[in-house]
């Protein structure tokens, strides 16, 4: 009795122990020797895992630029795969550091959630997926439509806005995960899935006939995707920030993984290049890493270009067009801060 | 310990540690101090943790709109209505699917019992194969199995099963007429009221006569006539004041009329199937407790077998059954929390789950959920922790 009386006091004392501040995020991570990112349960083209187990796709590549400029090795990563709604739970309770999850920034989750958007990495808006048979060619024909929608999201809250603001009825599904909805949708539970318009070019291209479905000309929301970190730590936001602002701003200034090393090498003519690659003023040592940070992140996962094409570009399953995330120098909207 | 028991001078204190009734004393009070000095320092660090990221503890997002649509709804609610009234929403589905759930385990449960008696072999070994499929496979994949089954194998609405032009099949639900009740009928229900009380009495008043003279009255037939007959008759008299609003296909979907989703049936289905094979034991349990001597003194004093059944080992084996059958019960009320995997919009999905994301309250949002199933589970556990005091031995 005496001995269980023991643990009880000791159990406390080690739980009283166990918890501890959460403000240097960058000295946590680089003491761990890994990032902690949080990522989608899966989502071809986003972040999954390929046939190796090995987690691949766009958001994925932010979180190993993250990685390659805090720690020099965009492998260091530990994926958190979370549900629509635990991501924000596992950012904020720490389980995760930083968070690319095809994330909506709105003012609630900026403000109220108390959570810190970095810049905007892919400008999307949620669109309808529906079957070509339905010979439906506008969203204003929905009327009485069985919607499926992975809960969790601003996906329900748009559509319900939607359907009211135009006068029209619908059942919504509210399924607990993507892959369950799109079970739904193509067992024809639902006439329409819908999402964001880049997840449900995903979506259609993992249905097992692709072509018999339409992704409906209308986009009814703005969804400005970008990643997250929790509030309360600036100096690791503006690492998640400047890594995310250094992609874009290399596309921009035509510095990609091939020619980093040459362009890099020393200092050259272009002083904006200069100053991305560290030849020039200290730009590592302002976000306290060093002055190589963003050569890393070029070298070992590229510009922006280089990672769209990749995963999500024409070439690719999901075929998804520039659009508004081309450069502001191509007729974009992608548009990052400088660095100087 | 023996060193303290042979000194000679022992203090007060190790006097009453040595003392067997004070020393459980000392140590219940250590461990329940214990117990809730760690809930305050587990509430405490909450509380301090989510103020160090700047989320104070509030309930105030309950009053605002709600912003999201729910299909199935037993009150008025739309995407203009509060959180809480998607939590009332929510709160009134998991009860439905509850109650509905507990009734068909128990029907079905009580036959499998049955059956697993039997003495026919091909019936007994059925409901054994039945029940132990059943009892070895989780329920959220019953769940996921049923839901599946039926949005994939019935028709999408365009090409429906009709019932008689009036009653519609789809894997988007059961589309059936939705009676609009007219103020005459107001009598009806009236009468039926009427007839439960009546019958109510009579039941006593027989049972008194019985008791008295030996006389037995036909309850069951007068007891129809007065619930059933009296009122049907007087609903034809009136001019049948009801009328039918019958679904019709538009667009895509059905309008008009009542609607039973395949996410309800199917979690209704895989729910009170799944346990109706632990009450199937358990009811198979309660009639090999009985005694079988029982059953044979009732037959030697000419009582046939559906009334010893119902006079002498029912009453007994309702005594074995029913504390178990509690667990049941609690179990399904529980497991119908799985119903976020297919979309039934119970109180976990909504309050649970989209206020939550939306508003970013989980600690509010899951002490919500957490008391509503304890207190759900609470009420279960009464009602049949009463019948159960009811049905017990009477010993005199």
């Amino acid at each position: 009795m005496l001995k269980s009386l023991k643990i009880a006091v000791m159990t406390v004392a080690l739980s009283v122990a166990g918890f501890s501040a959460n403000a240097a995020t960058l000295d946590d991570v680089q003491a761990r020797g890994e990032l902690n990112c949080v990522v989608t349960t899966g989502l071809a083209g986003f972040a999954a895992p390929d046939e190796n187990g090995r987690w691949d796709g766009f958001d994925v590549e932010f979180c190993r630029a993250v990685a390659a400029a805090v720690l020099g090795d965009s492998e260091k990563v530990k994926f958190v795969p979370s549900t629509g709604k635990t991501r924000f739970t596992l950012l904020n309770s720490g389980e995760g550091d930083i968070l690319f999850r095809n994330t909506t920034e709105t003012m609630s989750r900026d403000a109220d959630l108390k959570l810190t958007f970095l810049p905007i990495n892919y400008y999307d808006g949620q669109g309808f997926l529906i079957r070509k048979a339905m010979g439906i060619n506008s969203a204003s024909e929905l009327d009485g439509a069985s919607v499926c929608i992975q809960t969790g999201t601003t996906t329900e809250l748009n559509l319900a806005d939607y359907f009211r603001a135009n006068g029209m009825s619908y059942e919504p599904v509210n399924i607990e995960t993507n892959e369950e909805g799109i079970a739904n949708y193509s067992g024809n539970r639902c006439d329409l899935y819908t999402t964001d318009a880049s997840g449900l070019a995903s979506t259609r291209a993992a249905l097992d006939d692709p072509s018999a479905h339409v992704i409906l000309p209308e986009i009814i929301s703005k969804e400005p995707l970008g990643g997250a970190v929790r509030h309360g730590d600036d100096q690791w936001a503006d690492i998640g920030k400047w890594v995310v602002n250094a992609i874009i701003n290399a596309e921009e200034l035509g510095v990609s993984s091939a020619n980093v090393g040459e362009l890099c090498a020393a200092a050259g003519n272009n002083p904006s290049i200069n100053r991305l690659c560290g030849t020039e003023g200290d730009a590592g040592s302002w976000i306290g890493l060093d002055s190589n940070w963003a050569v890393r992140v070029i070298e070992q996962v590229g510009n922006y270009g280089e990672i769209f094409e990749r995963h999500i570009g024409p070439n690719t399953p999901l075929a998804l067009e520039r659009g508004l995330n081309a450069q502001w120098t191509d007729g974009g909207i992608l548009y990052a801060a400088p660095i100087r | 310990m023996a060193e303290v028991a042979v000194s000679p001078q022992r203090n007060a204190i190790s006097r009453l540690w040595n003392d067997k009734e004070s020393r459980s004393v000392i140590i219940q009070i250590i461990t329940i101090s214990l117990v809730f000095a760690f809930l305050a320092y587990i509430i405490h660090n909450a509380v301090v943790n989510l103020q160090a990221i700047g989320k104070g503890f509030s309930y105030n997002f309950l009053w605002q709109p709600s912003s999201y649509d729910i299909n199935q709804h037993l009150i008025e609610y739309n995407s203009r209505s509060t959180h809480f009234r998607a939590m009332l929403v929510g709160i009134l589905n998991t009860i439905l699917v509850a109650i509905c759930g507990i009734v068909l385990a128990s029907i079905v449960g009580f036959v499998l019992g049955v059956l697993r008696l039997s003495k026919n072999w091909i019936v007994n070994r059925l409901a054994y194969c039945y029940i132990e499929y059943v009892r070895n496979v989780p329920v959220l994949l019953h769940i996921l199995l049923v839901h599946g089954l039926i949005v994939h194998a019935f028709p999408v609405p365009r090409q429906a099963i009709s019932i008689g032009d009036l009653t519609f099949m789809t894997n988007r639900g059961i589309f059936s007429p939705k009676p609009l009740y007219e103020p005459l009928f107001l009598v009806v229900v009236v009468l039926f009221l009427l007839g439960l009380a009546f019958m109510w009495w009579f039941r006593r008043y027989a049972q008194k006569v019985q008791d008295e003279t030996g006389q037995h009255y036909p309850v069951f037939w007068i007891g129809l006539g007065a619930i059933v007959g009296v009122p049907l008759v007087s609903f034809f008299l009136l001019g049948s004041p009801i009328t039918w609003d019958v679904p019709e296909l538009k667009g895509f979907n059905f309008t008009g009329g009542m609607v039973v989703r395949p996410e309800f049936i199917a979690l209704l289905l895989a729910l009170s199937l799944y346990t109706a094979a632990f009450i199937g034991e358990i009811v198979r349990a309660g009639i090999l407790g009985v005694y079988y001597g029982q059953t044979e003194a009732s037959y030697a004093l000419g009582i046939n077998r559906g009334r010893s059944l119902s006079l002498v080992v029912i009453p007994q084996a309702l005594r074995i059954i029913v504390p178990p059958l509690t667990s049941q019960y609690l179990n399904l009320m529980k497991n119908s929390s799985l119903a976020v995997a297919i979309g039934y919009m119970d109180i976990v999905a909504t309050i649970g789950g989209i206020s939550l994301n939306q508003t970013g309250r989980e600690m509010e949002c899951m002490i919500i959920v957490l008391a509503l199933y304890l207190v759900m589970s609470l009420i279960i556990s009464m009602i049949m922790n009463w019948y159960n005091k009811r049905i017990k031995l009477v010993e005199r």
